[in-house]
């Protein structure tokens, strides 16, 4: 399933790609991509598992970036 | 400006006030310190903050804390001015920098506005707005003037002209009638128009080109990985050099001062981060993509622009991509009485046939049939017409009907489609019908031409006179005639293996029964995909409208896309290789470093924003009128 999420105050291009690496190898994942300019998050994993790698996505996107989120 | 970065604004102003009231100051050096310091912390608070939190979740080496440790160990060298001058114009660069990205986030957001934000339906009596998304199949929608057209669907009621530009390309409007199927994404220039939805619109034709072009980003193209994987060991590499430059060269040359080697890994530092590369090139290729589908060519991926920018070989299917794919009167040639005549004496004849060449014998001809010229029409399949018109025989047909029916004699005639015309056991001439070129086809080929493409090819499943007559008149240089379907596949392949290694074959059809050759092409183009969900599907790139010209234009796009990611390494690159150079020498200051991190990314930023305004331009290629027909 894939799922769409806007993200604010995504400011470093260099982040993004750091975010889309380590949500990507998040188990359950079966591809991830952040996109700088339009401010998305896409994954596409599992329905069942799509809340919990959805809270870990956060954490890392928090880590990396601290003043970026993910809206939903 | 957003909120934040006014307000980044005023704190970089506070500190440069501080910052200059300190160089004015004729005071104790200990209040000067404190002067300084308390500007730095103004200017810098902020950046050691990130810094130390991201240090506490373990993520080191990002520019904060390079930022950090660069100033603070410009502060501890006693270089005061210099440390807070180079955080201050850090952060200027920075604000530079989301200014400039918000700024392009905001014209790339505008390029994609063709989604539409409600369609008015009629609930319980009136007439009321709702999500797109809330429509049902079948359902009637009520249209405004200057709305856009939220779903796919054919019109029931009204007449229109519809702005399909956000969709095209095209700015001349098109005519919207009753039992005309339009799609969402147009605009409604003046009349209102009751319409019946015909999909949801999760299938509409709008949401299936955003949804393409939003993921067209996800395809990256080459430079966009190799700018990925260069960051990845940029910094740590440049790290490592800053931390061997400082200890190092004082232990092993004689007199080297500790400070000076100190300073000028600091400057290493600071140059470290690969932003300017990271953010400037995949903007450009979203430029790119959007200024493309500004135009009405939708590219799916950043790798296809890439592959159009490289374009070597263009092969063209004949039928519906060269030509228009419908029949049409070319030539009338009397034998025996004025051409008038001869057409009105053929289109009364075909008047009760349904047959496509009796369409276009009627359509040339412009005018109601009189059916009481008429009398008694018997058609001869495999033959023609036999028909009693003014009391005479005629007969109207091919060959065989004159030589075996009417008993004429042909004299010798062109090779392709003809209709002959016998009158009383005469011959009174023939008629030509043919496939017809389209408008800007010669252009087409010009345009590729003159943007340097090696080799123009025409594929055709047509016999040979015609396929030949065709790529003559269009400057092709190769064509492949009578060709079943499966061979066009082995002609593609031996076409492959033409062009240079470097070098691409793009081929474009009409996206319907070509799908193995779009497949194999290094880049397969669909035409007229407006209203075609196969087509969409199967090809690279997808040409909305019904203009080959439309290619040369893509590829223009594509090359300048190229053109400014290229632009945009060399030059980020380069100035940060100088500048580690000139640092390593000891001859670059912090200033050059910053400029060579923030300046060069702002720089690049604006450099990547022309890619978008290519779609501003007008296109070179103008479609000229066939001047033949074949």
């Amino acid at each position: 399933m894939k799922k769409v999420y806007k993200m604010e105050d995504l400011s470093c291009a260099h982040c993004a790609a750091k975010m889309e690496d380590a949500i990507s190898k998040l188990e359950g994942v079966e591809s991830a991509s952040v996109n700088f300019v339009t401010q998305k998050l896409t994954i596409n994993a599992a329905e069942n598992l799509i809340e919990s790698i959805l809270e870990q996505a956060r954490k890392i996107v928090s880590k990396i970036e601290p003043d970026c989120v993910i809206l939903s | 400006m957003t909120k934040k970065q006014k307000k980044q604004l005023y704190k970089i102003l506070a500190a440069a006030a501080l910052y200059v009231l300190g160089i004015l100051l004729p005071a104790d050096e200990m209040i000067l310190i404190a002067v300084y310091l308390v500007s730095y912390l103004i200017a810098g608070g902020d950046v050691l903050l990130r810094a130390a939190g991201n240090i506490r979740r373990g993520q080191v080496f990002d520019e904060n804390f390079l930022m950090t440790i660069a100033t603070i160990g410009a502060l501890a060298l006693g270089e005061y001015r210099e440390g807070i001058a180079v955080m201050l114009f850090y952060q200027v660069g920075e604000l530079f920098q989301s200014v400039a990205v918000s700024k392009s986030r905001k014209s790339i957001a505008d390029l994609m506005d063709i989604r539409p934000d409600h369609a008015n339906i009629m609930r319980e009596e009136q007439w009321i707005e709702v999500d797109p998304e809330e429509v049902q199949v079948g359902e009637i929608i009520l249209i405004k003037p200057g709305e856009r057209v939220p779903l796919d669907g054919v019109i029931t009621e009204g007449n229109s002209t519809l702005d399909t530009s956000a969709l095209t390309g095209e700015s001349v409007p098109r005519e919207a009638l009753p039992g005309n199927e339009i799609f969402s994404g147009c605009i409604n220039l003046n009349g209102t128009l009751l319409m019946q939805v015909s999909k949801e619109f999760e299938q509409s034709t709008v949401a299936r080109i955003l949804d393409l072009v939003e993921n067209a980003s996800s395809k990256k193209a080459n430079m966009e990985s190799f700018i990925t994987r260069f960051a990845r060991y940029y910094t740590p590499a440049v790290v490592i050099v800053a931390a061997c430059l400082a200890v190092l060269p004082p232990l092993v040359i004689a007199g080297a001062q500790f400070s000076d080697w100190v300073y000028r890994a600091l400057t290493f530092l600071v140059i470290s981060c690969p932003c300017a590369l990271v953010i400037s090139i995949p903007l450009s290729f979203f430029g790119g993509l959007g200024g493309s589908s500004r135009q009405g060519v939708l590219v799916k991926g950043g790798n296809y622009l890439e592959a159009l920018a490289a374009a070597e070989i263009v092969v063209f299917d004949k039928t519906g991509t060269l030509t228009k794919g419908s029949f049409d009167v070319a030539e009338i040639v009397p034998a025996a009485m004025p051409a008038d005549q001869l057409l009105e004496l053929a289109a009364l004849g075909e008047s009760y046939s349904t047959h496509p060449i009796s369409q276009s014998l009627r359509r040339a001809y412009g005018k109601e049939p009189d059916l009481t010229r008429i009398g008694q029409v018997q058609e001869i399949p495999g033959y023609g017409i036999e028909a009693e018109i003014d009391g005479s025989t005629v007969y109207i047909g091919n060959h065989k009907l004159m030589e075996e029916k009417a008993g004429v004699r042909l004299p010798e005639g062109p090779v392709g489609t003809l209709v002959h015309v016998a009158k009383q056991g005469a011959y009174a001439g023939y008629i030509l019908i043919e496939d017809q070129i389209k408008e800007d086809a010669a252009a087409a080929i010009a345009g590729l031409k003159a943007c340097g493409i090696k080799k123009t090819v025409m594929l055709t499943g047509d016999n040979d006179v015609i396929g030949k007559k065709v790529a003559a008149q269009l400057g092709i240089g190769q064509v492949f005639t009578q060709l079943l379907p499966a061979d066009k596949v082995d002609k593609l392949e031996l076409l492959m293996a033409e062009k240079s290694p470097k070098g691409k074959l793009v081929f474009v059809g009409d996206g319907i029964n070509d799908a193995p050759v779009l497949a194999r092409a290094d880049v397969g183009v669909a035409m007229g995909a407006l209203g075609s969900d196969a087509a969409i599907e199967a090809a690279d790139v997808v040409i909305m409208n019904d203009e080959p010209s439309k290619l040369a234009a893509a590829i223009a796009v594509a090359r300048k896309t190229i053109g400014i990611a290229k632009q945009n390494t060399v030059f980020a690159l380069g100035v940060k290789g100088l500048v580690l150079i000139l640092g390593a020498m000891g001859m670059a200051s912090m200033w050059a470093a910053v400029f060579a991190d923030v300046g060069v990314s702002v720089l690049a930023i604006l450099n990547a924003m022309r890619a978008l305004s290519i779609a501003k331009e007008k296109t070179l290629i103008k479609p000229v009128a066939a001047d033949a027909l074949i």
